[in-house]
């Protein structure tokens, strides 16, 4: 029996396994859209096409599995740049479908036509232009193939309307093999051996753990490895959650805001064992004094994230959960007191704890880190956040210990503001139980707030925390510190009234002022079973301390 | 260091693209590129000569095998090789000089490929320095226009990449 194009696209998906789409119509999609409620799949209609990317990568962080977009060409596809930048920065596996024009029109400057495939080029993982129906199937099991294997990315098909309206033959393909791609999962044993020996050898070993760590599901190994031979964990922004942040191990998160504990960690370690981690510029600071008197391990399964940066003395190329799980074989065969042979090093660290532990002032003003603080303990750490990014994103980081992979949803590599709220809406509906939330800046939200109507139209839960300090609070950090206190274009003068807005989306706004009603205040937004934003007015002018300044050596901190 | 890199890829439309993106927007340099198919048509070889310290060429090498539709990478430059190069010249060829060119031509096994009154156009090909060598020669003839190829290289044995 012959199908159309999109009946072959939406009969693919279906095989692959996926419920829900997050998309935009437009006419080049419209066979598609035309389809699209003969089939079991969920269509989540956001108002942006940048949020549909960002709920599609929320969905995927959360969940582990792929997120899949669908929106017209042109403006339609051109909208989605950001939200697949960010999500190849922090290697998410997405598959963005595009509608682009008839191909015999592509070229032709015609109406809507855009080149997302060369416009996209640089921060996809592959992209496709399906020019023949006959090839529709093959591409898609293809690019959910590439999206996921080896370190996932975001992967576009762009779909021109002819191929979408004709028609062919249905075969979708049951397995895939691309001979020009085969990531290397199994680490070379030669090379974990002499890892392991360097490990045995180290007085002051440290974990460095990254986003491999979550994207890889290796979370317990590394739990397992670390408390086997008692090594400390510091983890990167998009590692959080992948050791648990109130383990005795955890340093918390290393780097340009990272802890005193953790910075000085890495500055005196004599052996680093990088896992799924790039030593990426906001983590190293400046690279010659990065762990100078280490030796460095580097676990990764991209061979170009390896001896980038930084020398590395034992790579291993492969997935984190193999190689973890070797190295846990070895150390399980190897007896020794680890935690008494650690004791000076750990006291070490405890003393750097004790002596700079994260702090701030709590004044009868509300501090945005006491939000935060407080929004962990109220849902003890049972809830999925994502943030938004500057000062709201580096709190959260600091004062909220996630303990488990996938919790925190935030934009590290590209640093998107915009990228929580929908991220979050993605994360809710592939939780719809959970508590989400997205913690806020007053700028970041005003980047995707159009998305308070796709909350209200499917009744997602989500909660929002704006931490409203009337700035571009990161930037105007930046001008305190650096720019003699220049604060140009950063104070946000006319916000909208947050509590009406949500009001006029239908949703519910709640407002605190004083600390003392910062508590009640998350804690009646969670009893409500609909969208609420809550509006904590913050201490204007308050920084995210520790600072490295930015190419400086980490332990140059400033720390009030 | 100057390297000179084969890589085998998918001969499909953008992967040239790709390619030659990869070395903008990484700031990877590029002396000089040829693709051609090879006798498996559905792969073609690129050539590439590019500079860059160690560091530099691991990267290259690295990114370029991370591009889906690239198959295979090979760094030549602690390989043995034989690398080739051809050069189409156009050469004023006034009444005094029209001998001396040919006897430069003839010493380079080079071909005289378009005759005019006033002109010759010359086919060389070899190595790097037999190609400058040849252009030392003949530039102050007067040389009106080059074309060439770019570098292709192949590994010395009989084992094929
Ligand atoms: C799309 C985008 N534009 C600009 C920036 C630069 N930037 C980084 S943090 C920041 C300020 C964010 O302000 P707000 O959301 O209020 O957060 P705060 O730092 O005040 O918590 C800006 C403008 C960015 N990261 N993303
Ligand atoms: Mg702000």
């Amino acid at each position: 029996m012959k199908r159309t194009g999109a009946q072959i696209l939406l009969e693919s998906l279906r095989l692959e396994g996926v419920d829900t789409v997050f998309g935009f119509p437009g006419g080049m999609v419209i066979d598609i859209y035309n389809e699209l409620p003969n089939f079991p799949i969920r269509h989540i209609l956001v108002r942006h096409e940048q949020a549909a990317v960002h709920a599609a990568d929320g969905y995927a962080r959360s969940s582990g599995r792929v997120g899949v977009c669908l929106v017209t060409s042109g403006p339609g596809a051109t909208n989605t740049v950001t939200g697949i930048a960010t999500a190849y920065m922090d290697s998410i596996p997405l598959v963005v479908f595009t509608g682009q024009v008839p191909t015999r029109l592509i070229g032709n400057d015609a109406f809507q036509e855009a080149d997302i495939i060369g416009i996209t080029r640089p921060c996809t993982k592959h992209s496709y232009l399906v020019k023949d129906i006959k090839d529709l199937a093959r591409t898609v099991k293809e690019a959910f193939y590439i999206a996921q294997k080896g370190r996932p990315g975001p992967v576009l098909v762009d779909l021109p309307k002819d191929v979408i309206a004709g028609s062919t033959e249905f075969n979708y393909p049951e397995s895939v093999h691309i001979k020009s791609y085969n990531p290397t999962y199994k680490g070379h044993r030669g090379q974990i051996q002499k890892a392991f020996k360097l490990i045995l050898k180290a007085n002051k070993p440290l974990i460095y753990a990254g986003g491999g760590v979550i994207s890889s599901g290796a979370s317990e190994e590394l739990i397992a490895l670390a408390k086997t031979l008692s090594i400390p964990v510091t983890n990167t922004l998009m590692g959080l959650g992948g050791f648990p942040g109130d383990h005795e191990l955890s340093l918390g998160m290393l780097g340009m805001h990272g802890t005193y504990r953790a910075n000085m960690a890495v500055t005196n370690c004599d052996l680093l064992i990088a896992v799924g981690a790039r030593f990426d510029d906001r983590v190293t600071g400046k690279v010659d004094d990065f762990a100078s008197s280490a030796k460095i391990v580097h676990i990764d399964i991209d061979p170009t994230s390896v001896s980038k940066s930084i020398r590395v003395d034992i790579p291993i190329v492969g997935d984190v959960k193999d190689v973890l799980r070797e190295l846990n074989k070895l150390a399980k065969e190897e007896k020794g007191d680890w935690r008494g042979l650690r004791k000076e090093w750990l006291d070490q660290i405890f003393q750097w704890k004790s002596t700079y532990p994260l702090a701030y002032k709590q004044k009868d003003i509300i501090k945005p880190q006491y939000v935060v603080e407080k929004i962990y303990e109220i849902t003890r750490g049972d809830a999925i956040i994502s943030t938004e990014v500057g000062q709201n994103q580096m709190w959260t980081a600091q004062y909220y210990h996630f303990t488990r992979p996938r919790t925190l949803l935030t934009s590290g590599g590209l640093g998107t503001m915009g990228y929580g709220f929908p991220a979050a809406i993605g994360a809710q509906i592939a939780f719809p139980k959970k508590t989400v939330i997205d913690i806020a800046g007053d700028g970041s939200i005003q980047m995707n707030i159009q998305e308070l109507a796709t909350v209200a139209q499917y009744n997602l839960p989500v909660k929002i925390v704006i931490l409203n300090n009337g700035y571009l609070g990161m930037v105007r950090q930046w001008q305190g510190l650096f720019y003699n206190k220049c604060y140009s274009q950063t104070s946000l003068d006319a916000s909208p009234d947050f509590i009406k807005l949500a009001e006029a989306y239908g949703v519910v706004g709640l407002r605190a002022t004083k600390p003392e009603e910062v508590v009640p205040t998350i804690e009646k937004a969670l009893s409500i079973s609909k969208a609420v934003i809550m509006e904590f007015i913050v201490e204007k002018e308050e920084d995210v301390y520790p600072m490295v300044p930015a190419g400086a050596p980490l332990r140059e901190m400033l720390l009030a | 260091m100057r390297h000179t890199i084969s890589a085998l890829v998918l001969n499909q439309p953008g992967v040239l693209a790709r390619v030659a993106g990869l070395f903008s927007g990484r700031g990877f340099n590029i002396e000089s590129l040829c693709v051609a198919e090879t006798l498996d048509p559905s792969i073609s070889r690129m050539t590439i000569v590019t500079r860059g310290d160690d560091q530099v060429i691991e990267q290259v090498t690295k990114q370029l095998n991370k591009l889906i539709d690239v198959i295979k990478v090979v760094d030549f430059f602690n390989n043995d090789h034989v690398d080739r190069e051809m050069m189409l010249v156009k050469v004023k060829a006034e009444m005094s000089f029209r001998a001396e060119i040919l006897r430069i031509t003839d010493i380079f096994r080079g071909k005289i490929v378009d005759v005019t009154p006033n002109s010759y156009t010359i086919e060389v090909s070899g190595d790097e320095d037999k190609i400058r060598a040849f252009m030392d020669l003949i530039k102050p003839m007067g040389i009106k226009e080059v074309v060439r190829t770019g570098k292709v290289a192949i590994s010395r044995g009989s084992k094929a990449i």
